[in-house]
């Protein structure tokens, strides 16, 4: 019944998660904190965008975050010439393929189809695994290709594991937790702060129209509660002769 | 002003029609909330059509190119976001008004003599609609969009003998491709919208002709006053126009607080997975139709193949739909509406509507044995509610009908 429940609540999630439904940390997602979302913005420029790619997201459109065309321009213009180009990446996905073993997937709108919760526990997931050719695994998305690419920030994880037996006798080993052997640039607090901004940004680029869309519907609900008003007593006055 | 009027109306029936169909159209004064729903179908055809029309200025119909575009309408068009969203939303609250709508057809026995047409009518712009949505749901080019018609084309190729030809015919391609896209974009935009509007029209038509059904069941045309009116009726424009006003009112309330606060509506209307391009190489995990079609996706799987043929699963699936063609002469009852019905309809209709929920609901959810089990114990219940209709109308208990409409 309780699984029940869970699937009907949570099905987006059960779909995109690979059976077994693992635990995901809440994103601090808000999207009316200006300096969380631009400080988000510089770590995506700075550590995504060199193999992954924003294509539907345009430079410019930073400026409904706060950032003015020259900051933009300044800080954040690494892989292009204007401000109104796409996000785009160098790198060739022949390359990548061969590299990674899958082309890095397109980030636009990657909290809409993984969900921000999925973003923020992933990037703090990566633990170190020398059965896999990066020398990296993730407890969320198992035989990840992709490498720790901000392992100096957050320090090496290690898994400590504990043994379940399954339902037909056999015995796995599984990752209980995450420990830290080496400690990176940023204490274990202020790299869950700079994945938070991250993955604030990343929500806000899943669709930046979102703030317009519920400053609009509130208008919109408004007037129509207005219109109603007048409707019911135009409905009233028409109907007072019918019996 | 009316020299105008007079020099049409000498050439084309403007004022005539209009009083037909509006100004001396007599309606019965009893309407309530179940016959808001008509209206509200009209209205979600037209916001479909105008969102629509804008949409193809900007969506590209190319394997390569659709997904993108669909995010270039959301990101850079200039209000995309918001015809793109009313779009999705409409799609799906189309069928919750057309439910709504069939549901007080049934209640009311809307579809009895004299109006078997009107509902034929209806069903076949049902079955339309659900071509319209399928198609329509394969252009974003997401991945629910790509398996999604995938499965349900796949449906074809059960047929015997000829299944894998015509699965194939219909796709242009021995995948889903291009020519995919292609076509169902023109069914979605041209073909399916023309043949939805002569039925609507229809529609309408066969209704006018014969009048409205009201709660009570009773004919207002029986009896007409000294003017010659129905005593029960009364003028569609205005009391109806001002009174489906306020209905439009409070549907488009809950319509665009779906469309400005939730228009994925928890990924029932905009599914997460279909915010990944589509990909012929990579299945999702769980491929689940939109809400719309989940109850017959559930009968269709609640059928256990025969000699290894999913054909049986496929057929019942059909027949589900079809059966709703039949409804007016599988009842037998010599009462129209629910009110005067006995209690032997009340419990099938009820059974009925758990059933059909209930399949949409397990149709969502991955088939397990449990699942599978109530959902063939509730496609049963959901095909005896056609079959067994004569059966039970026939011995219900009624009350009498009265003379007049009552409040």
């Amino acid at each position: 019944m309780k699984k029940l429940l869970f699937m009907l609540l949570a099905l987006p999630a059960v779909a995109l998660a690979s059976g077994a439904a693992i635990h995901l940390d809440h994103a601090p997602v808000n999207l009316h904190d200006q300096g969380s979302l631009q400080r988000g913005a510089r770590v995506f420029v700075n550590y995504c965008l060199n193999c992954h790619s924003a294509g539907y997201m345009r430079y410019n459109r930073m400026q409904d975050i706060g950032l003015t065309e020259a900051q933009i321009k300044d800080n954040l213009l690494y892989a292009a010439d204007k401000p109104g180009e796409t996000m785009q990446v160098a790198m060739r996905t022949a390359n990548a393929k061969a590299w990674f073993g899958a082309p890095p997937p397109d980030l636009s709108v990657i909290t809409r189809s993984r969900g921000a919760d999925w973003v923020y526990t992933y990037l703090r997931s990566f633990y170190r695994d020398d059965s896999r050719p990066t020398g990296w695994n993730n407890t969320v998305f198992d035989k990840v290709g992709m490498p720790h690419v901000m392992q100096e920030l957050q320090g090496h994880l290690a898994p400590v594991y504990r043994t379940e037996t399954s339902e037909d006798g056999k015995e796995h080993h599984v990752v209980d937790r995450l420990e830290l052997v080496k400690p990176g640039k940023l204490t274990q607090a202020e790299y869950d702060a700079l994945v938070g901004d991250l993955t604030n940004y990343l929500s806000w680029m899943g669709e930046p129209a979102k703030g317009d869309r519920m400053r609009i519907g509130l208008a919109v609900l408004l007037f129509l509660g207005v219109f109603y008003v007048v409707a019911f007593y135009l409905k009233k006055e028409f109907w007072k002769d019918v019996h | 002003m009316q020299k105008l009027l007079n020099w049409v109306d000498e050439r084309f029936p403007l004022t005539a029609s209009y009083k037909a169909h509006l100004s001396e159209y007599y309606a019965p004064k009893n309407f309530n909330f179940w016959y808001f729903f008509g209206s509200l179908a009209l209205l979600v055809l037209v916001i479909q059509i105008v969102t629509g029309i804008f949409l193809t200025m900007h969506y590209k119909p190319d394997g390569a190119l659709a997904f993108a575009s669909v995010e270039y309408i959301m990101r850079d068009v200039d209000y995309g976001w918001l015809i793109r969203y009313i779009h999705s939303t409409g799609a799906s609250m189309f069928f919750v008004v057309v439910y709504l709508h069939m549901f007080r057809g049934i209640i009311y026995g809307s579809y009895r003599k004299p109006r078997e047409l009107i509902w034929i009518f209806g069903v076949i712009i049902y079955l339309v609609l659900m071509g319209e949505a399928f198609m329509g749901y394969l252009l974003p080019w997401g991945q629910m969009s790509y398996w999604g018609a995938q499965v349900i084309i796949n449906l074809f190729a059960a047929v015997p003998f000829i299944g894998n030809d015509l699965s194939e015919w219909i796709r242009g391609d021995y995948v889903i491709g291009d020519a995919t896209l292609n076509r169902f974009f023109a069914f979605h935009v041209i073909a399916l919208p023309l043949v939805l509007l002569g039925l609507v029209a229809a529609h309408l038509v066969a209704l006018h002709e014969v009048g409205s059904n009201n709660p009570d069941g009773v004919e207002i045309k029986k009896l007409k006053g000294a003017d010659g009116h129905p005593l029960d009726g009364i003028p569609f424009h205005p009391y109806y126009t001002v009174k489906d006003i306020l209905g439009v009112v409070v549907f488009l309330m809950v319509f665009t607080s779906i469309v400005f606060f939730a228009p994925e509506m928890g990924g029932y209307f905009l599914e997460a997975n279909n915010f990944i391009p589509a990909d012929s190489l990579k299945t999702p995990e769980h491929i689940a139709p939109v809400w719309y079609f989940t109850p017959y996706y559930a009968i269709l799987r609640a059928i256990p193949p025969i000699f290894g043929s999913q054909f049986p699963g496929v057929a019942a699936m059909g027949v589900a739909v079809l059966i709703f063609f039949a409804l007016p002469w599988l009842d037998k009852s010599p009462v129209k509406s629910i009110r005067y019905r006995g209690p032997k309809f009340k419990i099938a209709l009820t059974l009925f509507v758990i059933s059909f929920i209930g399949l949409g609901i397990l149709g969502i959810l991955p088939s397990t044995p449990v699942y599978t089990l109530i959902a063939r114990i509730l496609s049963a219940v959901y095909f005896a509610f056609f079959l067994l209709m004569p059966w039970y109308t026939k011995n219900d208990s009624t009350k009498p009908v009265p003379e007049r409409v009552t409040k």
